[in-house]
């Protein structure tokens, strides 16, 4: 009997999954855009929408609860000071998932998610300063 | 090791087949760069989305920079 098997088991064990679903929900915070599988994508909404909610809520309880969810103190920072007040005004809907083809290999199907009115320069950030960095350094 | 009984005959293997037909794709035609794509989906070609660049196009790369 499938009773109370309501979501995607991703073949992998509870940790796992709760593993990946914390880091992938950090890059999507950091990134705003992450390229992932479609099935993915369709568990991982859900759960950012939740964070944000709480990003929304803004107290101290729901720091601590959006943090123990999440990996990196960075990424709780940007969910509560960015993101929250961002997405006041929203009531919901904050994930955008759009279909981008098959993947070459397994032709599994891959998505790309992403924040709506996201912020462009996001994606990357950190790569990019660093490049810059080094050719700073190299001048 | 079981083995089949009787011959299957080219017209009853010719009808199980009838169902294992492919069907073909059916791409649009991307409304920003013309290219044909899959319907709902991100353009592979020129990254775009409902009008919108979803996916930044890498830059050109500086060919005097690499040889360099």
């Amino acid at each position: 009997m499938r009773h109370a098997r309501g979501y995607r088991r991703l073949n992998r064990t509870a940790e796992h999954r709760k593993a990946l679903f914390a880091n992938m929900a950090g890059s999507l915070i950091e990134h705003e855009q992450i390229k992932t599988t479609l099935p993915k994508a369709k568990e991982l909404r859900p759960i950012v929408e939740k964070l944000i909610t709480l990003g929304k809520r803004g107290d101290l309880h729901a720091r601590r609860q959006a943090a123990a969810q999440l990996k990196q103190d960075k990424d709780v920072k940007k969910l509560f000071d960015i993101l929250g007040p961002r997405y006041k005004d929203r009531q919901g809907g904050y994930v955008r998932i759009l279909k981008a083809g098959f993947r070459y290999g397994d032709m599994a199907p891959m998505a790309i998610i992403e924040f709506v009115e996201r912020d462009v320069s996001a994606k990357g950030a950190a790569d990019i300063a660093r490049e810059e960095a080094a050719a700073a350094a190299e001048d | 090791m079981a083995v089949q009984q009787n011959r299957v005959t080219r017209s009853r293997r010719n009808m199980r087949r009838s169902h294992d037909a492919l069907v073909a794709a059916n791409p649009n035609e991307c409304s920003s760069c013309g290219e044909l794509r899959r319907p709902h989906h991100v353009c592979p070609s020129c990254g775009h989305y409902d009008g919108r660049e979803v996916i930044a196009q890498s830059t050109e790369v500086d060919l005097e920079d690499d040889a360099a």
